[in-house]
């Protein structure tokens, strides 16, 4: 039970170790450890057998995991192995091959290197487009707004001997979460109105407190990076901000510190990206559970950033329920506890004021949070219902007696047909003959009207024996509702389409078809009237805008509470014929987040509201409410030096 | 100053020329003319319903209505209150519920196809249903829950509506109806059996009931399963005129969008329009105090005689259905209902209440802007004001000129193509001989004679009676005229100070007519952009002046006030001059009518007939409750009327200055008070100043 120190693998060199040319040259010495990266990479997969993963860790990321056992995922410049206009690794991507068929490349995931016969089909049918529109291609990002750096506070920065960069490539990289418009722009080769105008890697807490101190100094604005998948326009420079905007990568704060087994607890540096935490948690049996669906790029500081939601938050937990300790970084100084005590009576939870602040107050250097065993069992599962009615009212009885596994996700009708657009060729004529029976059983003998039924994917973890006898209860309630159970396979499908969900928005991209997500929270009797309502008003609003084809509007819900769910809703229109197609988009989820509102939905359920939800702070939470965040944001910064300008 | 703050910019208002158009009708009755009736009311029937729902039989609503949530809720509740065991109070809503509930049947809808088109085809010449109206409706009815809100003049209204809906293959509504039909034993069961359900007239406090009742509108409406009708002006308009929209049940119909139950709902204005009421004389009579004769089977079948007559034609309009979602765009935040659950019922909030009256009175004018108007309203106008009669060639003239003047206020007029005026005016003439007659060149009103000798109260109530009849044709083209006519009036009073006499006329008669709360400054905008428009006034600058043409104009529209104005001052008097102390409610319209009688008798010069209107009786009361001139106390069970006499007699005041060419003698006003001046008085005592600037 002694305390651990894990470093997740090989980092850059530090400025210390720099040569003095190094230094005023961070890019060259950025090659030189990017050659040498690749190079090992290479080894890794040729040479190292791929080690046996334990059945805990997502299978979904299994194939992902093999190149992570030894290097960390997120390097110094993340544009090497991401893109820099599109979600996810460069590797990986959807595409339609000579054939017209869909593949996707890259040997990440489960899907990778397969390929996805009924794509195309589905694809033309549900956006009427075609894959013969192929969308000119994207310009280069060549304009970047110059750099207009503080020059005292980069003297004294560089006396700190924290490594930072002025490169266009990577102030572009980190200008931008992954909201449609700013993919939108990045592939359109749009210039971003303002980007950092330089970057730092602090490696530790201390050189935050470096930085954050000299910001001060020097009356610097900056911006917390952690694994840039915010969808809320919260890494958006304010175009407004005239001082010299530096974006704090804390990439490199990625270690586990120690893990302590008595307490279950493990303290960790802020930085560190969802996969590698679980993949060396993993290594000494524990697991937090804590999975997002963002979790292969997001960090533990975005997650407190944001109050994060995994899917597996019905066994382990939110972030919120999570966290034992924070240390923040402010200018006014060191927000943390001074124990780890399981709960406190101490006034108004100051973690609270820290999750959710989304960079507007510090930054999360590092995190105290539960850890649990490595279950011993994980199975996956699934239901059909006739209809969604049925399927809410099963989630609903299935939160009522709290049974709830370790996921259950219902998706609506046109996610279970894009579903199927997802699977694989198949080789076996057996596998074909038996899904055409399954098929013929649900449609035919059971009637179930293929344009109704839903499907819920379960997720159960736990001692085998439980396991089983947990899906049972679940499977009797599903029963009592209509829903027939549709075996593992369907389910563990769902659970792919969440990973590669995003990598199909690049595609759709490629053929004039725009597409995003957001989700919110309702309570129960809601849910059924908050997704016709915003489905219908998405389709209206479509039209009233001049959207020429039927948009796809679909929505599942991911998430069961005891007083209500997660909703999350997937919106794609062929925009062919829109002279702005982003702006269209834009005023469409405008509408529907009005009208997700009007029906008692909440303004967010785990996205945050960054700058794009801004506008409605003070009707979700009262004038009031948002002077008791103002005035905490004037106690801690009063300068604005996290000046990103999110949810205020 | 009140002129020089002139505040309205004329050039907002839109200056569309276009004059509705009365193309597009198709006349159903041609095709039923042509063809079988039988094979008619047996032919399939398909229609499409609201996005596919299967229709449900009427048990089956019933047992969602009972088991529903808000349902119990009220029950628990009415339990708890009254100590009776939820059981029994279940039983009771059940009970409720079976004496509510329509029990719609395809066959007694086709029974009734086949008896009305035998019917319409000996009563009417031409049933018209404009088609575009037809497909649109159809559209909506697919798209969300509608609710049909046609006008309200004739008992044939809802059978009509059926008639025509069963016509053009669309789903067949259900329609709320007054308790009072059920007394009719075998013809309220067949209306309920053509889609009727019955609500009691009043049942003020009873929970139980309103949970019933409004669980049972809005559970067809949230389910799509049928078009919902009612009368938003809650009764027939004995006047013709629309009446004051009751809100009841508009709230019901409307709810399930505030609280997201449902998308949007789609109300469709209905204008139904008679060329001749068949309840004409029955109407002038029951407002004169002839009790209404109680609806009963017998009294239908006596009614057959009706079937000799000719009534000309029909005009059903359905109109653009008006989108309940965009109505409330930036007016409802529809928020402020996530706090509450949403099965426990709650008086709507401000905010919404003043949006489902605002929705009520825009729907009842879309209803008067599409009611097609026949010559005769024309001519009926004219006559009344010349009740001693005209000569025919005069009337053929000024109809002519009437004509004009309608049709440059986008008046939805029905003029005969291509026949010559006078041929119009005879055979108008030919088609109301019950109402006026030619004699010797002359035209004037038919008063019915009784055999042997007659008391004064007898001719003046057999001249009352003829006078009533017409004007209820005179009132079906008073919305046309009504803004410019309140200007005119205020104009040839008191030029200087038109805004505040229009803004005066304007609150005084918002119970009298359509008039949207609000809207006054819009309507005085509007009723100076139609004047300037036809040439009878001019706007140098911030006046208004009458022109060299304008005079016949603003004096005809003069004299279509007129009435009003007297009887309002008629009121007025009998308030100041002999209420007593203890006036109840009760005795207040008996009280005005012999006031009225004996001044008629004694002075014999008083011509206002209509002041013996029930109906202008109790407006005109109302708008004086409004004002504060008088007030309501209950005593006992008693309501009585406390009179401001001061008050009171400075409206009457007013209302004797607005009237310089009336022929009332005005000795009463003093010669050199402005209306301000009165205005001010009338502010100092209390009075509402919404129409002092």
């Amino acid at each position: 039970g002694a305390p651990l120190l894990l470093n997740c693998g090989r980092r850059p060199p530090t400025a210390d170790s720099a040569t003095a040319a190094d230094k005023t040259n961070p890019r060259g010495k950025h090659c030189l450890w990017l050659c040498f990266r690749v190079l090992s990479s290479c080894l890794e997969i040729f040479v190292l057998c791929p080690p046996l993963t334990s059945d805990s860790i997502s299978t979904v990321l299994a194939a992902a995991t093999i190149t992570m056992t030894l290097t960390s995922t997120v390097c110094f410049p993340r544009q090497e192995i991401m893109k820099w206009n599109g979600w996810g690794y460069s590797d990986s991507k959807f595409l339609f091959n000579k054939k017209g068929q869909a593949e996707f490349t890259g040997k990440r995931y489960r899907l990778s290197g397969m390929v996805l016969p009924s794509l195309q089909d589905w694809f033309e049918n549900t956006f009427g487009a075609s894959v013969n529109h192929k969308s000119p291609p994207a310009l280069n990002a060549s304009a970047v707004p110059p750099a207009s750096l503080n020059e005292a506070f980069v003297e004294d920065l560089k006396a700190t001997g924290i490594p930072f960069s002025h490169e266009a490539e990577d102030r572009v990289f980190r200008a931008h979460g992954h909201c449609l418009h700013e993919i939108f722009a990045l592939r359109e080769g749009k210039k971003f109105e303002r980007v950092p105008d330089m970057v730092v890697w602090p490696n530790c807490h201390n050189d935050v407190v470096k930085i954050v101190e000299l910001a001060c100094k020097h009356n610097v604005c900056l911006i917390p990076y952690g694994g840039g998948t915010s969808v809320t326009s919260a890494l958006e420079c304010p175009p407004e901000e005239t001082r010299c905007i530096v974006s704090l990568d804390t990439s490199q704060m990625n270690r586990i510190l120690w893990i302590d087994e008595k307490n279950l607890v493990a303290h960790v540096e802020a930085g560190i990206i969802g996969q590698d935490l679980e993949r060396l948690l993993n290594e000494s049996g524990y697991c937090t559970g804590h999975e997002p669906d963002s979790m292969e790029f997001s960090s533990l500081g975005g997650w407190v950033a944001t109050r994060a939601s995994g899917m597996k938050k019905n066994v382990y937990g939110n972030i919120e329920d999570l966290v034992i300790h924070i240390k923040v970084v402010t200018p006014r100084g060191v927000i943390e506890k001074s124990c780890q005590g399981p709960r406190m009576s101490t006034g108004p939870d100051i973690h609270h004021f820290i999750l959710g602040s989304e960079g507007t107050l510090g930054v999360v250097t590092e995190v105290t949070m539960k850890i649990r065993p490595i279950p011993e069992y994980q199975k996956y599962g699934s239901v059909v219902f006739p209809n969604f009615e049925a399927g809410v009212a099963c989630l609903r009885e299935v939160a009522k007696q709290r049974c709830a596994p370790a996921s259950i996700r219902l998706m609506d009708n046109e996610q279970f047909q894009f579903g199927h657009a997802l699977k694989p060729q198949v080789s076996s004529i057996f596998t074909n003959f038996v899904e055409g029976l399954k098929k013929f059983y649900i449609t035919k003998f059971k009637g179930f009207d293929p344009h109704q039924l839903v499907v819920a994917t379960l997720l159960f973890e736990g001692d085998r024996e439980r396991v089983l006898q947990h899906e049972k209860q679940v499977y009797d309630i599903a029963a009592t509702f209509g829903g027939l159970a549709a075996g593992e396979d369907n389910g563990q499908r769902g659970y792919i389409l969440t990973f590669v969900i995003a990598y199909l928005r690049d595609l759709g991209m490629d053929y004039y078809v725009v597409a995003e997500s957001f989700e919110t929270s309702v309570p129960w009797d809601r849910v059924l009237d908050l997704c016709r309502n915003v489905k219908e008003r998405i389709n209206r609003e479509c039209k009233e805008r001049g959207v020429q084809f039927q948009p796809l509007t679909s929505c599942r819900v991911t998430q069961t509470y005891d007083a209500g769910a997660c909703v999350y809703f997937y919106f794609a229109f062929n925009y062919r014929g829109l002279a702005d197609p982003v702006h269209t988009y834009e005023r469409v989820e405008h509408a529907a987040r009005e009208e997700i509102l009007a029906n008692g939905g909440s303004l967010s359920h785990h996205h945050g509201v960054g700058k794009l939800r801004k506008e409605w702070m003070k009707e979700s939470i009262s004038s009031l409410g948002v002077g008791m965040l103002q005035s905490v944001k004037d106690y801690v910064d009063p300068d604005n030096i996290f000046g990103n300008r999110n949810l205020l | 100053s009140v002129s020089s703050s002139f505040p309205f910019s004329l050039l907002s208002i839109s200056s569309s020329d276009e004059t509705n158009t009365i193309d597009g009708f198709e006349d159903i009755l041609e095709e039923r003319r042509n063809s079988s009736d039988l094979k008619y009311a047996l032919r399939c029937y398909a229609p499409v319903l609201y996005k596919g729902v299967t229709p449900c039989k009427a048990n089956m609503l019933k047992n969602i209505v009972l088991q529903s949530d808000q349902l119990h809720y009220v029950i628990n509740q009415v339990s708890q209150e009254s100590g009776e065991a939820p059981d029994i109070i279940q039983e009771e809503a059940s009970v409720i519920l079976e004496e509510m509930a329509h029990r719609l049947q395809i066959s007694t809808v086709r029974f009734f196809a086949f008896a009305l088109s035998k019917a319409f085809k000996t009563l009417f010449q031409h049933v018209c249903v404009n088609e575009e109206g037809i497909q649109r409706l159809q559209q909506a009815i697919q798209e969300h829950p509608v609710v049909l809100l046609p006008s309200h003049r004739s008992y044939m209204d809802f059978l009509l509506m059926s008639y025509i809906l069963y016509t053009y293959d669309l789903a067949l509504p259900v329609i709320a109806a007054g308790m009072d039909f059920m007394g009719m034993k075998f013809v309220g069961e067949m209306l309920r059996m053509s889609g009727a359900f019955f609500i009691r007239r009043s049942f003020g406090g009873d929970k139980l009931y309103w949970a019933v009742f409004s669980e049972y509108v809005k559970t067809m409406l949230r389910n799509g399963f049928a078009p919902i009708e009612f009368f938003l002006e809650g009764t027939r308009s004995r006047t013709c005129k629309s009446l004051t929209p009751k809100l009841g049940l508009l709230n019901i119909v409307i709810e399930p969008f505030f609280k997201g139950e449902v998308f949007d709902v789609n109300l469709v204005p209905v204008s139904i329009s008679y060329e001749r009421i068949l309840e004409e004389s029955l109407y002038a009579r029951e407002l004169l105090g002839v009790p209404k004769p109680k609806e009963s089977t017998s009294g239908l079948l006596k009614a057959r005689r009706i079937l000799s007559e000719d009534y000309g034609s029909i005009h059903v309009y359905f109109g653009q259905p008006v989108s309940v979602r965009s109505l409330a765009q930036g007016k409802v935040n529809r928020s402020t209902y996530n706090l509450f659950p949403r099965h426990i019922p709650r008086k709507p909030m401000e905010e919404t209440q003043s949006f489902v009256n605002d929705t009520a009175y825009r729907i009842v004018r879309l209803q008067e802007d599409n009611m097609v108007l026949k010559p005769w309203v024309l001519m009926a106008s004219l006559l009344l004001q010349n009740l001693e009669g005209l000569e025919l060639s005069v009337l053929t003239e000024q109809t002519v000129w009437l004509r004009g003047l309608a049709l440059s206020y986008a008046a939805f007029l029905d003029w005969p193509d291509h026949a010559p005026t006078a041929k119009v005016v005879s055979s108008s003439l030919a088609l109301h001989r019950g109402l006026a007659c030619v004699s010797g060149g002359r035209v004037s009103l038919v008063v019915g004679e009784p055999l042997g000798p007659v008391t004064p109260e007898e001719a003046l109530f057999n001249r009352a009676v003829s006078v009533l009849s017409c004007a209820s044709y005179r009132n079906q083209v008073l919305h046309v005229f009504l803004r410019p006519a309140m200007l005119a009036v205020a104009m040839l009073h008191l030029s200087d100070e038109v805004y505040n006499c229009f803004s005066f006329l304007w609150d005084m008669f918002s119970n009298d007519f359509i008039l949207c709360p609000g809207d006054i400054v819009q309507d005085f905008e509007e009723a100076c952009y139609l004047l300037v428009k036809t040439g009878a006034v001019q706007m140098p600058q911030q006046d208004i002046v009458m022109t060299d043409i304008g005079q016949p104009t603003l004096s005809f529209f003069n004299g279509l006030l007129e009435p009003f104005l007297q009887g309002y001052q008629v009121v007025c008097r009998y308030l100041c001059e002999e209420a007593s102390e203890g006036l109840t409610e009760k005795q207040y319209i008996p009280a005005v009518r012999s006031f009225y009688s004996v001044l008629c008798v004694f002075t014999g010069n008083l011509r206002c007939y209509e002041v013996l209107s029930s109906d202008m009786q109790k407006n005109a009361l109302a708008a004086l409750l409004r004002m504060d001139a008088v007030r309501k106390v209950k005593v006992a069970d008693q309501v009585t009327l406390i009179v401001n006499k001061m008050a009171v007699n400075s409206i009457d005041d007013i209302l004797g200055k607005n009237r310089m060419i009336s022929h009332i003698n005005q000795t009463q006003i003093s010669p050199g008070l402005s209306l301000v001046a009165v205005a001010e008085d009338l502010y100092r005592d209390g009075l509402t100043p919404s129409y002092i600037r």
